[in-house]
């Protein structure tokens, strides 16, 4: 018994010493953070941080309900083509985007109007994939096509989208995407507060989905996922509708993936077909791979080591990062499954390996 | 009232009829064993009771109600709990958690409820079921390390926790050891008083330690229903089982 209380106080000491580590580190980035790095590397770093978001979606999906999705770029993506919308129609200054004029369209499409609003395309950017995702979790659950190939689906609607902007050149930008914008809120967005305080606003955000996400997965219906993950019958035979659960837990990484969008279009300046493609929804399933599935915060590390890496090699050695990031994903799978989160955690967690 | 009520339900997967007319009805709290040879129908029954399988023609009611076309959820809602051959848990959660997935889909704790904890009286029913298995000790463990055995009292507990008024058990000892059959019916014995059962099962002397009705199924039609002991001494049931030429399923005889 003895050793039990004892075993029970240092987790908890543990847990505490956490909890501070995590409020120091979170204060240490919103304020300390950017008057260290240069502005470059700054946003670069919220780029990254904006990609951990999306991260944290496919890992409830992935890691805790157990539903791979090769296509969580596109929910990205049209977040962030959603809020570039707003950023495209501010910097125009009431006048017809430019790409618009050099397509021969004469007046604003009707669909884009009410983008003129911030909020609106705020709301909408995150809103819009986060019902695409609950319309396509529940068609696709419904028809039975989970697993292999629900991410065969989901890598087919990657190239659907990307097919899709790219032919729609007058309403879309076609393959150069939106980009040329000035101002975010009225300030002008190159200004280096300006992009500071988009650093600060992603950082928080980041942590607050991350925490919401944490206690997600810790109240029963995390636990549900998981079981969902294990057997669908037996939920389904407990009396639970499992197209319901997989529709919601969708739903919500689509958010999440939108929401991503929606920061890193401002910091990024351009948002182009390449956001939605096929490529980026597979770096996104090796971000979670190589931090450690089923644990959110792997989600969030991969999401940064693996884009700090890609920079960092591809900066010296431009040719070599695609093999980098092969054997990164090969050698993840094969020597450490658990990724990087789940192989230095402390705490037995064996209910990772099942996925 | 009859509490399951099967009423002329037939089958046919690829042509071929696995149930033919087939009716059968429980009443409240009733034991009943299902027994016949390979492809008599008696998980295909299983299946189209407990939703998982449409027939194409015929009426399933429970506790009076036309229940066809419902989803499997739908009758776990309504009180119908069931038991696979190979059990089905959740490996990855602890066995606590087990129980908790299961006795947490009624209406106060299924959508929203879903971010809040269980009720007191869902937790006292969990500690119940905990003792009532011999799980106690191993609440904390991941079911997916439980030893040989305990996955099928775990999902017996499972159901338990669902307060079902009626339970489908498909082979509920096949596989196991003398020991973990006596176990078995022990607890079996023991959720007979909460509510009806129908029950799968090849084993004549498991059967026989049960004071219940038998139906034979062959065929996908009714054959013969009655005690086991009458049963066994029916001519019909002697035919079907020892004229098949299927060694395994001389049990019945024995």
């Amino acid at each position: 018994m003895a050793t039990i209380g004892l075993c029970a106080d240092s987790f908890a000491l543990m847990r505490r010493v956490v909890i501070c580590a995590s409020a120091v580190l979170l204060l240490a980035t919103v304020f300390v953070l950017p008057s260290l790095l240069d502005p470059f590397r700054l946003n670069l770093l919220g780029k990254y941080l904006c990609f951990a978001l999306v991260a944290l979606g496919l890992d409830l999906l992935w890691g805790y309900a157990g539903q791979l999705s090769l296509g969580q770029s596109v929910l990205f993506g049209l977040g962030a083509y959603l809020f570039g919308m707003y950023l495209k129609l501010e910097s125009s200054g009431g006048k017809l985007p430019d790409f618009m004029s050099w397509s021969g369209l004469t007046e604003l499409p009707l669909f884009w109007r009410p983008f003129a609003s911030p909020i609106v395309a705020l709301i909408a950017a995150v809103l819009i994939p986060a019902l695409l995702g609950v319309a396509l979790g529940y068609l696709l659950s419904r028809s039975r096509i989970v697993g292999v190939y629900f991410a065969i689906i989901t890598q087919a609607l990657a190239f659907i989208a990307t097919t899709l902007f790219i032919g729609q050149q007058p309403f879309t930008g076609g393959t150069n995407g939106l980009t040329n914008f000035s101002t975010i809120f009225g300030q002008p967005l190159r200004d280096s507060t300006v992009q500071v305080w988009l650093f600060q606003v992603t950082t928080l955000v980041l942590a607050v989905c991350l925490g919401l996400t944490l206690w997600l997965s810790r109240s029963r219906f995390g636990r549900l996922l998981v079981a969902l993950r294990d057997d669908e019958q037996r939920v389904r035979f407990c009396g639970y509708d499992p197209t319901l659960l997989r529709a919601i837990v969708f739903g919500l990484s689509a958010a999440l993936a939108g929401l991503g969008g929606v920061l890193f279009v401002p910091q990024v300046g351009i948002v182009n077909p390449d956001s939605l493609g096929i490529i980026l929804g597979i770096q996104m399933v090796i971000w979670v791979a190589v931090g450690g599935r089923g644990t959110l915060i792997g989600a969030v590390v991969g999401a940064i080591v693996v884009n700090s890496l890609q920079t960092a090699v591809s900066e010296s050695l431009p040719d070599l990062w695609q093999y980098g990031i092969g054997a990164l994903f090969v050698i993840t799978v094969l020597l450490f499954p658990r990724g990087l989160a789940g192989s230095v955690s402390l705490r037995d967690r064996p209910r990772l390996e099942a996925a | 009232m009859n509490l399951l009520e099967v009423d002329d339900v037939s089958i046919a997967f690829d042509g071929v009829r696995v149930l033919d007319h087939l009716s059968l009805s429980l009443a409240p709290g009733e034991l009943r064993f299902l027994i016949g040879p390979n492809g008599a129908g008696k998980t295909t029954l299983i299946d189209v009771v407990s939703g998982k399988t449409r027939p194409d023609s015929g009426r399933v009611s429970f506790d009076g109600d036309d229940v066809l076309g419902l989803e499997p959820h739908q009758l776990a809602r309504r009180g119908m709990g069931r038991k696979f051959q190979t059990p089905a848990i959740f490996p990855s959660l602890t066995v606590r958690e087990n129980l908790e997935v299961a006795g947490g889909s009624d209406q106060r704790h299924a959508g929203w409820g879903l971010l809040r904890r269980l009720q007191p009286e869902i937790e006292e029913r969990i500690r119940d079921t905990l003792h009532l298995t011999r799980l106690g000790a191993d609440a904390s463990t991941r079911a997916g390390l439980l030893s040989h055995g305990q996955p099928q009292w775990l999902e017996i507990g499972m159901l338990l926790v669902q307060r079902p008024r009626l339970m489908l058990l498909d082979e509920p000892v096949a596989g196991l050891t003398r020991a973990e059959r006596d176990r078995t019916s022990e607890l079996l014995k023991v959720v007979q008083q909460h509510c009806a059962m129908l029950v799968v099962e090849h084993d004549m002397a498991f059967v026989r330690q049960f004071d219940a009705r038998v139906t034979v199924l062959h065929q996908g039609r009714v054959l013969v229903e009655g005690e086991l002991s009458e049963v066994q001494k029916d001519e019909r049931v002697i035919e079907v089982y020892l004229g098949s030429l299927q060694p395994d399923e001389t049990a019945v005889a024995a």
